[in-house]
């Protein structure tokens, strides 16, 4: 085969996998714009094409004081776990990634494990167990069962920062007399922040969108992908397509500032 | 590397201040396992492992536990007995088991096929592109049920599809929810960016040098893709193979909403003996199965994979 000949067939390869990728995009986004669609829709069950357009279900969100708590439950939440997750995550990484250490390669496969199981699964146990331990559920139980979750998560996307960081930098730093302290803050963490921050985006919107775990351990203190699970099932409500929305806009809208925020800071 | 020997000088001070035991043995295994902790890998790795042992090992051992305990009881200080994975055979319980399995094959088999091309797109052709990244991990952060929720809005009647027809063309569309495949539909697309992300990572490990050199040599686009970027790609495969097949096993919510339970997965028969049943032991068996099945899975892949050469590439 000729050179050009190649090149030719690359090109129309390369053509058929961009349309492919935009297939996927709209498989993707084709539900969740329903969804959006749907949340302006007047009547009370959806039909389409939408003939009259309302922003009551908007309003009727705004108002609900049961859903302005859900709503906390979930920052709440969602806030403790990306601070928790990404203390531990930092030194989870430095082990995973940094150090060379007796047991690491143990430890690099068993902190993953939790990824590889039923979410579902997961948090019924989690829930036996604290019946057992006699501790309530509720949103502190919440967090545990994120963090199990979220921690390997986090120590994956910090470990792979930390896997393309320079160790002598450190060693300069303690020749120059700096402090393990000095060096932990002036040195490593500045190197460390770009996987740090997409590690705190990732805790924390995973723990706003995450049902499966909570549906088990939020108790009578619900989170708001719980509450939209509850009236999706039983007792439809026209706000479900409302918040639905809502709460993609929200997720999409910290991922993508978060991504502009980030890309200033590196520029600077 | 930067030795630990370095930063922490370690000397013989640390076995005096140990207390005093007579066997010699059991002296030098206690400052072992005191210099293992000396280790700065080890102290850190500590914080993360006891959320591991306290959140995971400890809850799934609970389980584990309580299936061996008589039916319909809350204490795990019994006589233990098999009763319950009897009851798991006789009572057809394994239906949901071979329902789960099936259709998890059946997902993962789609996603390799319907993933590979964006995920060879995504690290040879978009050159990671930022956006288009944003815009495939933007589903993981939306709740699983809102976005199925939208698939129920799509295909409902006088939904999205079926309204676009009827008025376009005057087509009714037959019903498309609460069945089999819409359930695989929903899997598929829930689980989507579980197997291609990794499956993007294992195909940027094959190194463009290769690929031409394969080229250069006279290699047909088939023989490259068999012989050179499917085996190199193999590690990420497998990892997006293993997380779609087990993730689709444990699922709940397709088979709820969109499946209209046409179809029981086997969480759905552990959530049921945990809540409405008040039956934890029965619960715990088939939860114990479940776990077994995907430990067997997880550690077969993980034990074989050089983690540190799939993630430290630049």
């Amino acid at each position: 085969m000729s050179a050009t000949e190649t090149a030719f067939r690359n090109r129309k390869s390369e053509k058929a996998i961009r349309i492919w990728t935009i297939v996927i995009l709209l498989f993707i986004y084709l539900p969740m714009v329903a969804v959006f669609i749907a949340s302006f829709s007047k009547l009370r069950f959806f039909m389409f094409p939408v003939k009259a357009w309302s922003l009551d279900w908007y309003a009727s969100v705004f108002s609900s004081i049961e859903i302005r708590d859900y709503l906390g439950t979930s920052l709440l939440i969602a806030g403790v776990v990306t601070i928790v997750s990404v203390v531990l995550a930092i030194a989870g990484a430095l082990a995973f990634a940094r150090y060379e250490w007796k047991g690491r390669s143990l430890y690099q496969k068993l902190i993953l494990l939790p990824i590889f199981f039923p979410q579902a699964v997961l948090g019924l146990a989690i829930l036996l167990w604290s019946s057992a331990l006699d501790i309530s559920p509720g949103w502190q139980l919440a967090v545990f069962a994120h963090l199990v979750w979220i921690i390997p998560i986090v120590t994956l996307v910090i470990s792979i920062q930390v896997y393309g960081f320079d160790p002598s930098v450190e060693e300069a730093a303690y020749d120059l007399g700096a402090s393990r302290w000095q060096v932990f803050t002036e040195v490593t963490l500045p190197i460390l922040w770009p996987g740090i921050f997409s590690g705190a985006l990732f805790a924390f919107l995973l723990s706003w969108g995450n049902f499966p775990l909570s549906t088990f351990t939020t108790g009578a203190e619900q989170t708001v992908p719980v509450w939209l699970y509850a009236k999706m099932v039983a007792g439809y409500s026209p706000q479900v397509p409302a918040l639905g929305s809502l709460t993609t806009l929200m997720a999409g809208l910290v991922l993508f500032g978060g991504y502009w925020l980030g890309r200033r800071k590196a520029k600077k | 590397m930067n030795m630990p020997s370095k930063s922490y000088p370690v000397t013989d001070s640390s076995a005096e201040r140990l207390p005093e035991t007579k066997d010699p043995a059991l002296k030098l295994r206690a400052r072992k396992t005191l210099l293992w902790f000396k280790q700065p890998g080890a102290l850190l790795s500590l914080p993360a492992l006891f959320i591991f042992v306290a959140g995971f090992i400890g809850p799934l051992g609970l389980v584990v536990i309580y299936s061996f305990m008589p039916e319909r009881s809350f204490a795990f200080n019994q006589l233990p007995t098999l009763e319950n994975f009897v009851t798991i055979f006789q009572e057809g319980y394994y239906i949901s088991y071979a329902w789960s399995v099936w259709l998890a094959l059946l997902s993962t088999l789609i996603l390799i096929v319907i993933c590979w091309p964006v995920a060879y797109g995504l690290s040879r052709i978009f050159r990671r592109s930022m956006i288009l990244t944003l815009l495939l991990v933007l589903p993981l952060f939306v709740s699983e049920n809102v976005r199925l929720f939208g698939w129920v809005l799509t295909l409902l009647n006088h939904g999205i599809l079926d309204g676009t027809t009827r008025t376009l063309f005057g087509w009714e569309l037959p019903d498309m929810l609460y069945n089999a495949p819409v359930t695989v539909l929903g899997m598929v697309y829930v689980y989507l960016p579980f197997m291609l992300f990794p499956m993007s990572l294992g195909i940027s490990m094959v190194p463009d040098s290769c690929r031409e050199a394969a080229f250069d040599m006279g290699a047909t686009r088939w023989q490259v893709f068999k012989e050179v970027e499917l085996p190199l790609a193999m590690p990420g495969i497998m990892i997006g193979c293993l997380l779609s097949f087990v993730l689709v096993l444990g699922s709940i919510s397709e088979a709820k909403i969109l499946g209209g339970q046409s179809i029981i997965m086997i969480s759905h028969d552990i959530e049921t003996a945990f809540t409405y049943a008040q039956n934890w032991p029965l619960g715990s068996a088939l939860s114990t199965l479940l776990i077994l099945l995907t430990a067997v899975l997880v550690i077969g892949l993980l034990s074989r994979l050089n983690l540190d050469n799939l993630l430290s590439r630049k």
